[in-house]
């Protein structure tokens, strides 16, 4: 009897922490969805941000905010668009590399350099972007600006990300190439890559969904910008950047739910497409 | 001791002075000498850790995957150095099939067949191709099991017809030997026979050279047989007379259920 009792007490306990670990984002959910769901209509997405005055008046009037957060989606998605063609094929090629040189020296240090790379503050990544590419480039805050600063951060997600999923790949399929007679590159390129195609596109995404809400070095770099702005020498606004001046405008706080809303959403979408994705074709 | 190891007449494969070491000066196999005859099933049998593995996949240079092994000695394919042939034309002669079934998890079973050639980068006209993976799946008795399917993935079969497969994918090639590293070890008893019975029919036109620690399997299938013990060769003969009237003693102690 007193088995069942204890047994009873540990199951209670483990059910208690289980709802306490999940409960912060149903909470955070709950609380975005109730604050922002109001301004989520067709205007939000098709719309750029309206200036204070606009947003004074429609609040004085009792309505909802007009305009939307167009010019940030965009934002957003041209930049992580640059900035993962240009991690996405370096961050691959490290991978593989890291992958084939397993214990050597020289790719111990490149692998401890990933590592503190993905611990460098974001805030910093974009101080050097801002004096890589807005100082001596393109000589003004930019979209390329900022996706340099987020395509630094992606590369070590990406890096290990490519080298885990390697792995997990059977030496016999490797093996089974090489007795084929096919050359060392082929196997690398027609054989690990296909085989370990969904789990390198999870830690792209995985990365995407990482830097789609960084906001710190996007100050620094990509600035913010009214309009859709889709030059990459042109600074240019971005969704989190958005959620920051609407929060500084105390006539657009409910655009700051909205959009965080909106935000939340695009990275939990990420992050279950990623998950779906590695669960169907993991061997 | 000169009956302890048979002479082969015309050898396809003559290895010769053949040592392998994975740490320098700890040889895995030391010293082995032997033919292999055209058009028989050959069996490699010992305990485990004995090098029969080892030596098996020298004899299509798959050591070259892993830079620390060292090989010395030669292995002679038709009496041309295998060590002096490309490693695509070597691989194309002697073809090999592991022990877990590995087909390309990304190929079809059509693909998987004529991976060899598509890797390579080697160009066939498409009724070429049909050609080849039909007469390959039809000498491994898959083609009545697969023919309407396949363009499906290679991994979508059962163990022993993915294990058939890889014996089509290396037998596209029309390779002169094939090397199999104890194929049905990873198979259950039905899939064992009917790999068994393909084996004992490709012996027509190829020459089949298996490592197996599975005792019964050699005497059932082999014209030939090996026994390896730490590395070395220590007897091989016809598998009728090895079986029934071993020499060695440590022969007769592996076969009779002393070690295994």
């Amino acid at each position: 009897m007193e088995r069942v009792i204890k047994d009873k007490i540990f199951k209670g306990f483990v059910i208690l922490f289980a709802f306490i670990t999940i409960s912060p984002i149903i909470m955070i959910i709950y609380k975005l969805v109730i604050k922002g769901y109001r301004q989520i209509n067709i205007n939000f997405f098709m719309q750029n941000a309206p200036d204070t005055y606009e947003a004074m008046i429609a609040l004085n009037a009792g309505k909802i905010i007009p305009g939307g957060i167009l010019n940030g989606i965009t934002g957003t998605l041209f930049m992580v668009i640059i900035a993962s063609t240009i991690a996405i094929p370096i961050g691959l090629l490290i991978g593989v590399f890291l992958y084939e040189n397993k214990n050597k020296f020289y790719a111990n240090i490149v692998r401890d350099i990933t590592d503190i790379l993905q611990g460098v503050p974001s805030i910093v990544l974009g101080l050097i972007a801002y004096f890589w590419v807005v100082k001596s480039i393109t000589n003004g805050f930019s979209a390329l600006a900022g996706s340099v600063a987020l395509a630094i951060m992606m590369m070590p997600l990406i890096i290990r990300s490519t080298e885990e999923t390697l792995k997990m790949i059977p030496e016999t399929i490797k093996e089974a190439g090489f007795a084929l007679g096919v050359p060392y590159h082929k196997i690398i390129l027609r054989i690990l890559i296909p085989t370990s195609f969904s789990g390198l596109l999870t830690g792209s995404l995985l990365a995407i969904s990482r830097i789609i809400g960084e906001t710190a070095p996007l100050m620094l770099t990509a600035l913010g910008s009214s309009i859709v702005n889709l030059n990459i020498e042109k600074p240019t606004s971005a969704v989190p950047l958005l959620i920051w001046e609407f929060y500084n405008d105390p006539n657009m706080v409910d655009l700051v739910w909205s959009s965080s809303l909106f935000l939340m959403g695009f990275v939990l979408f990420l992050n279950i497409l990623s998950k779906s994705l590695n669960g169907e074709c993991r061997m | 001791m000169k009956d302890l190891i048979i002479k082969i007449e015309n050898p396809v494969l003559d290895i010769k002075n053949l040592s392998i070491s994975y740490n320098k000066g700890k040889y895995a196999v030391t010293n082995v000498n032997a033919g292999v005859k055209k058009n028989s099933v050959t069996a490699i049998m010992g305990p485990s850790g004995c090098g029969k593995s080892t030596l098996l996949r020298a004899i299509n240079r798959m050591h070259e995957l892993y830079p620390n092994i060292e090989v010395k000695g030669k292995i002679f394919l038709n009496n041309n150095d295998i060590f002096l042939m490309s490693s695509i034309e070597i691989r194309r002669k002697i073809g090999m099939v592991f022990q877990r079934p590995n087909p390309f998890p990304t190929m079809s079973i059509y693909d998987n067949v004529i991976a060899g050639y598509k890797l390579n980068g080697i160009r066939l006209k498409k009724n070429k191709k049909d050609e080849i993976v039909e007469k390959s799946l039809k000498d491994v008795v898959l083609w009545n099991e697969v023919k309407n399917s396949l363009k499906k993935k290679g991994t979508f079969l059962s163990g022993g017809q993915q294990q058939r497969l890889c014996i089509a994918r290396a037998l596209a090639f029309k390779p002169d030997v094939i090397l199999l590293d104890e194929p049905t070890s990873a198979l259950d008893p039905i899939a064992t026979k009917k790999v068994e019975q393909l084996l004992i029919k490709l012996k027509e036109n190829y020459t089949i050279l298996l490592v197996t620690h599975n005792m019964s399997q050699a005497a059932r299938m082999s014209d030939y047989s090996m026994f390896m013990y730490l590395g070395e060769l220590v007897e091989y003969g016809k598998t009728k007379k090895l079986f029934i009237n071993p020499v060695d003693k440590r022969t007769e102690e592996y076969l009779t259920g002393k070690f295994s």
